[in-house]
């Protein structure tokens, strides 16, 4: 079964060579990095109680309750309980900030509410209570389409992501595109290259034992490529993000995800 | 130019080596008894068998045969036994070949546990043979092992 | 105090088989592995887990580095009477904790 599998893969990666690839994805093509994984990962992202991403997941259901800042508010207190409020909000981030006039992400987001309306310093991005209250939000999407806003607001930012998913970066001189455009399904060292979709994400990398952030993904991808990667919070993240939510537009929200 | 052609065609040819070399090497590992494994892994054994001998069957361990990231890599031993307090499973011990250290883990069972049927996860640094132990209460032994090949995620972090 | 997960079911009926998981936060540093400046981290797992059931111990588990980070457990336990199921992990550094999840038993 297995000796067949890699028969088959070598047999259609020869074939596939020769077919030339469209500039990126087609709607047709589009496919969660889920496929790609061991049926034991994909088993593991399904079973809520074994996800160790659930771990975070119930650190953020008891921030949202916790009362901080000179108000001594909630998130609850303005939002109500997540399931509810909170349902769609990661399948349309990021999104418009009229007073930042700039696009923002989901923890960028939460990290606007803790700061204007509940008077508590911003959460460090990647540290533990960001990572948890936006895989908590997030979790409240799953199962929902990708679906970016259509606000014409974003068109410019979402430009730019595009122009960064497909400039050539690094020592190695490798644009996203030419991984996750053009040579999906093809494999990279032991592993088959996904079309790096962010559906996933906050979530849980067994190469991080950890849940990470989309940035800190990207983060890694650059380094792979021996670039200098954008800091955290970064606007360059920011406008990736929306042109991956355009590009995986439809594809269901899986946070908190499992990837190897 | 894509850095892709021709040295994708090669992993994967290597790839289905691999796959072809593992099943026989488990079959041969289940089917004769003189199978070569590091010291570490035979001295951890001997210490947990304590003089004792170990026979093959009664015990089941189940790890996926491929496995993406040797981070986490799921593991279930199930050994059939009634779990009476006359015939029970009193211990059941992991032991692995190429990591640090040979011993993964050691589960003690009781008579109240219902089944013998323990589900982990663990973690693997290189492809390699896993061997589970059983102790039942009657002082037998029974042995199982399995062998795994683990690749890595690539674009790692550091 | 690390955030646990544990699915134990709420009531049984006496002689049911119940399937017991355990999932805690931890990060099981092998004590192998190097940090950023090139130094070895120091080991820092969990090394014991163990459940009781009214006061007996019914399962527990003697861990090494090999266990993955965020330990797992799945087991079993016989439904005898109603009470209290405790599970407490121990580990290096003084590492403890113990949680507890109630369980109505019927005839």
């Amino acid at each position: 079964m297995r000796m067949i599998g890699c028969a088959a893969a070598a047999a259609a990666l020869v074939m596939g060579l020769a077919v030339s690839r469209a500039e990126g994805l087609s709607p047709g093509d589009l496919r969660s990095g889920f496929e790609d994984m061991s049926r034991e990962n994909q088993a593991l992202q399904r079973d809520d109680t074994a996800n160790p991403a659930m771990l975070w997941v119930g650190e953020g259901e008891a921030l949202w309750s916790r009362k901080v800042g000179p108000a001594n508010r909630a998130c609850a207190d303005c939002h109500g309980e997540a399931p509810a409020s909170m349902r769609g909000v990661a399948a349309r981030y990021p999104a418009f900030d009229e007073s930042t006039s700039r696009p923002v992400d989901l923890q960028g987001r939460v990290n606007l509410c803790r700061t204007r309306h509940q008077g508590a310093p911003a959460f460090s991005f990647e540290g533990q209570e960001l990572l948890a209250l936006t895989a908590y939000v997030a979790l409240q999407s799953r199962g929902l389409p990708v679906a970016p806003p259509e606000d014409p607001r974003l068109t410019p930012f979402r430009d730019r992501g595009r122009d960064l998913f497909n400039q050539r970066l690094g020592q190695l001189g490798l644009a996203c595109a030419q991984c996750h455009d053009t040579n999906w399904g093809q494999r990279l060292g032991g592993s088959t290259i996904p079309q790096g979709h962010a559906n996933g994400y906050p979530l849980y990398r067994l190469e991080w034992q950890s849940l990470g952030s989309l940035q800190r993904r990207l983060r890694n991808c650059m380094t792979g490529v021996r670039a200098e990667p954008f800091s955290y919070g970064a606007s360059e993240f920011v406008d990736l993000e929306i042109y991956l939510s355009a590009r995986g537009k439809g594809l269901a929200i899986e946070a908190p995800a499992i990837r190897p | 130019m894509t850095p892709f052609e021709p040295a994708g065609t090669r992993r994967d040819v290597l790839h289905l080596g691999l796959a072809l070399v593992a099943a026989p090497l488990a079959l041969a590992a289940r089917s004769t008894s003189a199978v070569a494994t590091p010291d570490a892994m035979a001295g951890a054994i001997r210490t947990f068998l304590g003089g004792a001998q170990a026979q093959t069957g009664r015990i089941k361990l189940d790890l996926p045969p491929l496995v993406e990231n040797g981070n986490s890599v799921p593991l279930t031993v199930t050994v059939e036994s009634p779990m009476t307090l006359g015939e029970h499973v009193r211990r059941i011990a992991v032991f692995n070949e190429k990591n640090p250290q040979p011993s993964v883990a050691t589960f003690h069972l009781t008579p109240r546990s219902g089944r013998a049927n323990v589900t982990t996860r663990i973690r693997l640094a290189d492809s390699q043979k896993i061997v589970a132990i059983a102790e039942l209460s009657d002082g037998t032994f029974w042995s199982a092992q399995a062998d795994v090949i683990v690749t890595l995620a690539a674009c790692i972090e550091s | 105090m690390a955030r646990t997960l544990i699915s134990a079911p709420k009531t049984a009926k006496a002689g049911e088989v119940m399937e017991i998981k355990v999932l805690i936060a931890h990060p099981m540093e092998t004590g192998f592995r190097p940090g950023p400046n090139g130094q070895i981290l120091p080991r820092d797992i969990i090394t014991r887990f163990a459940c009781t059931y009214d006061g007996e111990e019914v399962f527990a588990a003697d861990l090494s580095p090999a266990m993955a980070a965020n330990p797992f457990l799945t087991f079993t336990t016989v439904a005898t009477r109603s009470g209290t199921l405790t599970f407490s992990w121990e580990g290096d550094n003084g590492f403890a904790q113990t949680e507890t999840a109630d369980l109505t038993v019927s005839a």
